[in-house]
């Protein structure tokens, strides 16, 4: 039971992450490695905020506000700054290339993170611990990490809906499946790119907001995480959110059962799990046949 | 083409130089001389791959597999000699690659980069928790002994020594390898793996012999940086680290396998300077100094040198 529960908090707290960058690449083929830059600054900023807000004894509802406001202007300063100065010159090249700029941008975010924040720890525990616990059998489970799970939730059905039924969402069909031909439809492709981008970004600093209440916010605390989306996102097909659901729950359960049963292996087993549906399937669980194009 | 080739003598040139250095410089050069040399041998395994068309983000597998096989023998077995250890972790690197081989060799474009990473991060894991591996605090060394003798007060200096010499092997054997009917055979994988095959040769254990000799070659970058730092952890297995290698080698180029020397010299120089001036800005530096490479050099620092000589007439045209 507490692995279940253990797992889905995991899981809910990763696909958030993994969803911004499973939507970048699955548009735009990039597999950006800033975004764990991006999970960062959502996180500092949302502690930085709440840390302020909190002294001047405001409603606690205030924080949730500033949790999703911080992460939306975070996400479209640093996305639109990015997508538009460094990767757009670079559209048409190398898809290896592409990673390597966004790991130089990772590298220089992650300095100006410091710059800005320090190297201090920042806390942002009010919201955390103001919602309470609740007890489920004979465990204790904050409520704060059952939002969590809600949110995560909520959020898949809204990107899900928003892919299938909205006139975006078509639109952004046709440039996942075919550029050029989308683009001889009218549509316009950069455009595109650019808001993808950008709602990626605002789901990667989201990521790191959410988490901001629930850890100490330091420095580094992009680099890890970046790995673990990358094998959600690898696992559930890079570019679907249905994947990135599964693959955040394989991860999640995974993790929570190594913790539980056997905490030597805890690192190992996510990656083992990644590697295990890489050799199965090297192109994940859920992504759609791409006819060959010559 | 072959007649104007003069790789070889160049690196034995270089090489050379680079010893009668070696006495006049002091300890902290030689220092980071190994290190960047350690860092070099691995890039020259990327520079092998990035012509086969495939970028690995988890190089630091076998480096840090080598760097782990000459700390354990030293820890366990009490075995110090500088050209076992040297075999070992070579052979560590080779073996480990050889089974991380069988399913990366299948593997092309970003799905290898990120198996790659998987591979690499599943050794970052492993080595954390074991108590046995040193978890998180790593080994310290032992001193390292060359057939019985044990250089004290120029420790570093046999290092180095040992390290260029080790360099200089490796950049001819690459060298010659390119060269050969495989390595020739290597770079149209990155543009037409079908017509590779109807050459004669299967791409896929081509890909696998490749990977096992970059492995070797980190194999012992790996130990060359264990044997002058004196200590392995973890860390040498972490994702970052590969990035590090990769950098290199965009950095340098992959013009020819005196590159990532270069590469690897000027990384070190990079960060060292930005490390100890601007200890706040030193990610900035370097993620600027790849963004620059990557925008106005793509073919890496080797390029310019290329120009210079005038275009493809430096006999480097693989």
């Amino acid at each position: 039971m507490a692995i279940v529960i253990d797992g889905f908090v995991y899981a809910s707290w990763i696909f958030v992450v993994a969803l911004g960058l499973t939507l970048i690449f699955g548009v735009m083929k990039i597999l950006n490695v800033a975004h764990g830059a991006f999970y960062s600054f959502g996180a500092y900023g949302a502690a930085s905020l709440i840390g302020l807000y909190s002294q001047t004894g405001l409603p606690v509802a205030g924080e949730f506000v500033i949790i999703l406001l911080s992460s939306a202007v975070i996400g479209l300063v640093l996305g639109y700054a990015l997508e538009r100065v460094l990767l757009r010159p670079m559209y048409g090249h190398d898809e290896v290339v592409l990673v390597l700029v966004s790991y130089a941008a990772f590298l220089m975010m992650e300095d100006v993170l410091r710059l800005i924040w320090g190297s201090d720890a920042y806390f942002a525990y009010q919201p955390f611990v103001a919602v309470g616990f609740v007890e489920i059998g004979e465990l204790i489970v904050s409520n704060y990490d059952l939002m969590l799970v809600g949110f995560a939730i909520t959020l898949g059905g809204a990107g899900w809906w928003l892919l299938n039924h909205s006139r975006f969402g078509h639109i952004l069909t046709a440039v996942i499946h075919d550029r050029e031909m989308a683009t001889s439809f009218g549509v316009n492709v950069v455009k595109v790119f650019l808001i993808t981008f950008i709602l990626g970004a605002i789901l990667g600093a989201l990521g790191g907001a959410v988490t901001a209440p629930k850890v100490s916010v330091t420095p580094g605390m992009g680099v890890e995480v970046i790995v673990l989306a990358f094998a959600v996102v690898a696992i559930g097909g890079m570019g679907s959110i249905t994947g990135a659901m599964i693959g955040a729950l394989m991860v999640g359960l995974a993790r929570a059962a190594a913790v539980h049963l056997l905490p030597e292996v805890e690192l190992f087993a996510i990656y083992v799990v990644m590697a295990g549906v890489l050799v199965l399937r090297p192109e994940g669980l859920f992504t759609r046949v791409q006819a060959r194009k010559i | 083409m072959m007649t104007s080739d003069r790789t070889i003598p160049t690196i034995t040139i270089v090489a050379a130089l680079a010893l009668v250095l070696g006495f006049v410089l002091p300890e902290w050069v030689l220092f980071l001389s190994n290190v960047a040399i350690g860092k070099a041998l691995v890039v020259l395994g990327l520079l092998l791959l990035w012509r086969c068309g495939v970028v690995p983000f988890g190089q630091a597998l076998f480096f840090a597999g080598g760097g782990y096989g000459v700390g354990l023998l030293g820890h366990y077995y009490g075995i110090t000699d500088i050209f076992i250890l040297t075999i070992v972790a070579a052979a560590v690197g080779g073996g480990l690659s050889a089974l991380a081989g069988f399913l990366l060799a299948r593997y092309r474009g970003i799905f290898f980069t990120m198996l790659s990473m998987a591979f690499s991060m599943i050794l970052y894991g492993v080595l954390v928790k074991t108590e046995a591996l040193g978890s998180t605090d790593g080994i310290g060394l032992k001193r390292i002994t060359v057939l019985g003798w044990q250089p004290e007060e120029q420790f570093e200096l046999a290092m180095y020594i040992y390290a260029v010499l080790l360099g200089m092997i490796c950049a001819v054997l690459m060298h010659v390898y390119l060269q050969s009917v495989p390595g020739r055979l290597s770079e149209p994988i990155r543009g037409n793996e079908v017509r590779v095959e109807y050459m004669g040769m299967s791409v896929q254990r081509l890909m696998h012999i490749n990977l096992i000799i970059a492995g070797i070659f980190a194999g012992l970058g790996g130990a060359v940086t264990a044997f002058s730092v004196g200590h392995i952890d973890p860390e040498m297995a972490y994702w970052t680290t590969s990035g590090g290698f990769v950098f290199i080698t965009i950095l340098a180029g992959t013009g020819s396998v005196l590159a990532p020397f270069l590469g690897a010299v000027i990384f070190e120089v990079i960060r060292t300077l930005a490390f100890s001036y601007v200890p706040d800005y030193w990610q900035i530096i370097l993620g600027g100094a790849l963004l620059l490479s990557i925008f106005f050099l793509p073919g890496g620092l080797w390029s310019l040198i290329a120009m210079a000589k005038g275009g493809k007439k430096n006999g480097l045209n693989y």
